[in-house]
């Protein structure tokens, strides 16, 4: 369903990503692992549109998102948990929810959405007229993965959704991305939190330095001493 | 009563009155900053060709007060459109000090293009408004009317930030430009929207302002600068703050001219003004962050 081809990208004068082909197919959850720095975040933003690539291409159901302007990206069924949450702070968390909700397509179906978000998240409707920045780490990442979900999507990007949390919190993120899953959803995560994030995903990448170092089931990452090797080391 | 009481009582609700207006100048100008983070240095010259609007509409076409405010409410929202298209736009990426002197050029243009196509003489309506006697007090009915104008004006900007998509986008935005893309929203309407409203508030302010003040070329220089401190005060972007502060103003300057001459309510103010810079450089209701 995604599928990005020889990607280069980076910030002015540094490059971040070098060649990087990376495919998600229909049905998948697909961790990408790897050290801090390793250029996970970049690739996130270069799918979503908040970078553009150098060279490469990306399709997504067929449509080139190269061609696509950044801000409709989001309607061919791609959302994005940015990295740190980034909530709209002092504005509610269903106004924080409203603006996932944003597109033409999502409006028309807010109630529905509302429903399936609170339904995941109970806790958010006991807090949808609280200032999303006054919330608690947990909470907040909540809001955020609700809010990428009222656009009713086809794949989700997790960038890092287990950074700054509590360890029990963090159960609680990887748990709901499951739940996540068995509703249908492709999803694609970014994490530091290689142990846990392979036991949620089928396939993961290993990124290290801005290229992809080793692929596979999970499993098989897991046993790998590639893997081993590239976290002992850091 | 003492005659002492009525006057400051009176000048107390002509603070409140003056306040209405100046929340109303001062929240086009937080609304345009808060958005696309430019400061309209030409805000007021926007308010005054407005008021030339006015004027030549009733005066000299003799179009219907009501309508001739409806279509210089318009008008200055076009004229938000243009300034954001044809000068803000293509300055968008560049260095902050660029567009403070790009709009300080509009400025001087429309000043000078002002000069030229309306003359220096001091021009007004031509309109009597009743001054009411409320038991002993004195409230002028223009006044009056201007700040239940701007009341109107502000609830139901208020009500547009808050109920409708594009609104709460134009509050999105002001906390975070980048991420607004991955909400599916193409900032460069939210811009235009937001300058359209802009410029529309000032034109409202333009017909609220030309039943209190003669206009000539150089009124803006009246508004503009207080409009400013204001927005200042109240943290620039901060509209609740900037809602604050032009009441906080108006009661200085009223209060002030009570007690000695008019010109020492502005120099009370601005004394304020400087004080609080030190006090609460962020702004009257600066977040702690």
């Amino acid at each position: 369903m995604l599928e990005l081809r020889s990607i280069c990208a980076g910030y002015g004068g540094f490059q971040a990503l070098f060649d990087v082909s990376l495919e998600v197919r229909q049905g998948e959850a697909v961790g990408v692992i790897g050290p801090n720095g390793a250029g996970k975040t970049t690739l996130m933003r270069v799918i979503s549109g908040l970078i553009r690539p150098t060279t490469g291409s990306i399709a997504m159901e067929g449509a080139d998102l190269l061609a696509t302007p950044a801000h409709r990206i989001v309607g061919l069924g791609i959302a994005h948990v940015p990295e740190s949450r980034r909530l709209f702070p002092r504005m509610t968390v269903e106004d924080n929810l409203k603006m996932g909700g944003f597109l033409p397509s999502a409006r028309a179906k807010y109630r529905e959405r509302l429903d399936v978000v609170y339904g995941l998240f109970p806790r958010l409707r006991e807090r949808s007229r609280q200032l999303a920045g006054t919330m608690s780490g947990g909470e907040q990442q909540m809001c955020a993965i609700g809010r990428a979900l009222m656009s009713d999507p086809k794949l989700l990007l997790l960038d890092e959704p287990s950074a700054g949390l509590a360890p029990v919190i963090v159960e609680q993120v990887f748990d709901l991305v499951k739940r996540i899953r068995a509703g249908g959803l492709n999803v694609l995560i970014v994490e530091q939190n290689v142990q846990q994030v392979l036991r949620v995903v089928d396939r993961a990448y290993l990124l290290k330095a801005g290229s992809i170092r080793a692929a596979g089931t999970a499993a098989e990452m897991l046993a790998s001493e590639t893997i081993r090797e590239a976290y002992l080391g850091v | 009563m003492g005659v002492l009481d009525i006057f400051l009582l009176e000048a107390l609700i002509n603070g409140v009155l003056l306040g209405g207006v100046l929340a109303l100048l001062s929240l086009g100008l937080n609304l345009v900053f808060g958005v696309i983070d430019v400061v309209w240095i030409c805000y007021a010259e926007l308010i005054m060709l407005g008021m030339y609007g006015m004027y030549f509409l009733y005066v000299v076409y003799h179009v219907p007060i009501g309508l001739a405010a409806v279509v210089c409410i318009v008008g200055v929202g076009i004229l938000g459109v243009i300034l954001h298209v044809v000068v803000i736009a293509p300055l968008l990426g560049a260095a902050p000090i660029n567009q403070l002197l790009a709009t300080g050029g509009v400025l001087f243009f429309l000043q000078s293009a002002a000069t030229v196509l309306f003359g220096i003489e001091f021009r007004n309506l031509g309109l009597r408004l009743p001054v009411l006697k409320l038991s002993e007090l004195f409230i002028s009915y223009s006044r009056l009317l201007a700040f239940g104008a701007a009341l109107i004006g502000m609830v139901l900007v208020y009500l547009f930030l808050t109920r409708t998509y594009t609104g709460t986008a134009i509050r999105a935005i002001a906390q975070d430009r980048q991420i607004m893309i991955l909400m599916g929203v193409d900032s460069r309407r939210i811009y235009v929207i937001t300058s359209a409203l802009g410029g529309g508030l000032a034109g409202l302010a333009a017909c609220l302002l030309v039943l209190q003040y003669d206009v000539h070329p150089f009124v803006g220089l009246s508004f503009g600068p207080i409009t400013f401190l204001i927005c200042v005060l109240g943290g620039l972007g901060n509209f609740a703050g900037g809602f604050v502060a032009a009441f906080v103003f108006a009661e200085l300057i009223s209060l002030g001219g009570l007690y000695l001459d008019l010109e020492w309510g502005y120099v009370f103010a601005f004394v304020f003004f400087i004080v609080m810079m030190f006090v609460r450089p962020e702004g009257l209701l600066a977040r702690r962050s």
